[in-house]
């Protein structure tokens, strides 16, 4: 990690103290500099999030839509109607969970691999590399063709492995008719393009421990789990914090791999809040109602996020 | 036995278990290749055959031939390169301010920044569509491309900033000691020193672009204007179980950027993390 930059050296006054202007004209460059960015991120960030707060408080419809008229206020009708609806509980819990256990497996995977990374010889380290950063790469759309092709009932590789190894027969299994089944699907796809961004990002942080300090810990005899658990862990704590947070968020908000894996129909046992928002808006036209599942779901990121950026604050990355 | 052949052995054995993990997650991608250069009469085949076999392009003949997807390839390039273009352009000012000046408002700034990173996609859908609606925009690359940069700005911005930072301000300072005025110095001393970082950040905007697929997909209706992942969508309702087609279209969706980020990779390495590139 970078150490904190003290940012003043250009900020400093000269000996001679400029005139009065030239200082103003200083005190504003920062200023000006930033401000096509936040106008920027004003049009395109701020007024939609804005937008869709007052959205979730009014009742817009297709009608309105098309009319350009402004929807009539429906105060905290869509969000009773939402909180109170035992199907929206369902489909909290389940994303929570499909987010923890997407994360939890790519961290898992990504620190098994970034370790893997320190041992090996350079010749496999550059192959390894090489193959995460390709996979990295991969669009999602392509990750989640792939693996429906992988997962095909009738001559998809996956059904032919596991007839091999269970010796039953697989053939023409549709993993997609239980939803438990679809889901290990769609997590081993998340968590497969998830994976390098950990692998490489947690290594780069391991390359930082020196390495007398795990020397030293061997002749103290610490050995294996013991070594990284006390020694090794504690050094990458920081970075292994911050890339749980953003898999933990951006798992949350899964959508294009089941939205392919389900041919663009999503069954309701397949939604995730991300799925849900999106059909209630653009498939029953209740925009409303589909803004109120969005506020929502940021409301519940805001734990992902808050853990990220005190973390980050931590660091003293950004002083 | 001595230490040193333990040592080998140890490296040995981790060398297979690198290999073995390397060979799990490369096989997706490997499958994707060969069956896109399969003949169709191979691909549907129990049990399948993991070897390369006889060889053809017609999977890819049929992908590209599908109406529109030059068309689409274009609406990618566009989308891609003017995402990237706005970005660099608006968050390099930005980032040289973050990096170089004390200013109130800095820390919240950045905070800002990187939260807005957390928001997903999916939850901006619909006031971003209604917002292009009100402005005409909807259905046009345009509105696609104002709408990236919600996700491309911020990190532009964070990227770039760290990589100003590690060039010292005291050769500005020298440039301009030398006669140079701050834009002269900013021009002739950091831009060039800051030009990897604006390589590897336009590559990691550029992917974000290219494989973005939600806002595409709500935003441009015209079948012509759609980018690519939503016409490999597309292809793949349409053709049904063309699986040689379908691979030979996500190959080559995937390739422009897959080979981009290879060439970049090493530049990117420490400190990415905290810069929430998208992967």
């Amino acid at each position: 990690m970078r150490p904190a930059e003290p940012a003043a050296s250009l900020t400093t006054p000269p000996t001679r103290r400029p005139r009065g202007r030239r200082r103003i004209a200083r005190r504003a460059t920062p200023y000006l500099l930033i401000a096509p960015t936040i106008a920027t991120l004003l049009l395109v960030l701020g007024y939609p999030l804005f937008d869709m707060v007052v959205l979730s408080f009014q009742d817009m419809t297709r009608k309105e839509l098309f009319a350009g008229t402004s929807p009539p206020w429906a105060g905290v009708d869509q969000y009773r109607v939402v909180l109170s609806d035992h199907f929206f509980w369902v489909v909290v819990a389940r994303t929570v969970a499909f987010a923890v256990v997407c994360a939890a497996l790519t961290m898992l995977c990504g620190l098994g691999f970034a370790l893997l990374l320190r041992e090996v010889s350079p010749w496999v380290r550059g192959v390894m590399i090489g193959v995460l950063v390709a996979v990295w790469a991969m669009p999602f759309m392509v990750a989640a063709s792939v693996f429906r092709w992988l997962s095909d009932a009738d001559y998809g590789v996956i059904n032919w492995l596991l007839g091999r190894f269970t010796g039953s027969d697989f053939q023409g299994h549709n993993w997609f008719a239980n939803p438990w089944e679809g889901f290990a699907v769609i997590v081993a796809v998340v968590v497969w393009g998830a994976i390098p961004f950990v692998a490489i990002t947690l290594h780069a942080a391991l390359t930082q421990v020196p390495a007398e300090l795990e020397e030293a810990a061997r002749v103290d005899g610490a050995r294996g789990v013991t070594l990284f658990r006390h020694v090794t862990f504690p050094m990458i704590r920081p970075l292994f914090v911050v890339v749980a947070a953003l898999s933990t968020i951006w798992d949350f908000g899964a959508f294009s791999q089941i939205w392919l894996m389900r041919g663009g129909q999503p069954e309701r046992d397949y939604y995730l809040l991300g799925v849900y928002s999106f059909i209630e808006s653009f498939a029953v036209n209740r925009y409303s109602a589909g803004a109120a599942i969005a506020v929502v779901t940021v409301l519940l990121l805001l734990v992902g996020s808050a853990v990220y950026l005190r973390q980050i604050l931590r660091t003293g990355e950004i002083e | 036995m001595s230490i040193d052949s333990r040592r080998r052995r140890r490296r040995r054995r981790a060398d297979a278990v690198g290999l073995a993990a390397a060979a799990v997650m490369a096989f997706p991608v490997y499958w994707m290749v060969l069956t896109a250069f399969r003949p169709a009469s191979r691909i549907l085949h129990v049990p399948p055959r993991f070897w390369p076999g006889p060889f053809t392009l017609d999977n890819f003949r049929r992908a590209i031939g599908s109406d529109t997807f030059w068309a689409n390839a274009r609406s990618s390039v566009v989308v891609g390169v003017g995402t990237v273009l706005i970005s660099l352009v608006v968050g390099t000012l930005a980032a040289f301010a973050v990096a170089r000046f004390a200013f109130a408002g800095r820390r919240a700034l950045i905070l800002v920044l990187l939260a807005v990173q957390t928001i997903p996609l999916i939850a901006l859908v619909i006031p971003v569509y209604l917002l292009l609606n009100d402005l005409a925009l909807t259905d046009t690359l345009t509105g696609v491309i104002l709408t990236y940069l919600a996700f491309a700005l911020p990190f532009t911005v964070w990227m770039l900033r760290g990589f100003i930072v590690a060039i010292p301000p005291e050769l500005e300072e020298a440039a301009m000691v030398d006669g140079c005025g701050r834009l002269g110095a900013f021009r002739r001393v950091t831009l060039p020193l800051l030009a990897p970082g604006l390589i590897a950040t336009s590559i990691f905007g550029l992917v974000q672009a290219w494989n973005e697929y939600v806002l595409a997909y709500v935003l441009l209706s015209g079948n012509d204007k759609r980018t690519l992942p939503v016409w490999l969508v597309s292809f793949q309702t349409g053709f049904g179980t063309d699986y040689g087609g379908l691979m030979a279209g996500a190959t080559l969706t995937a390739l422009p950027v897959v080979v981009a980020f290879l060439l970049v990779q090493r530049r990117i390495a420490a400190g990415l993390a905290t810069g929430a590139v998208r992967g």
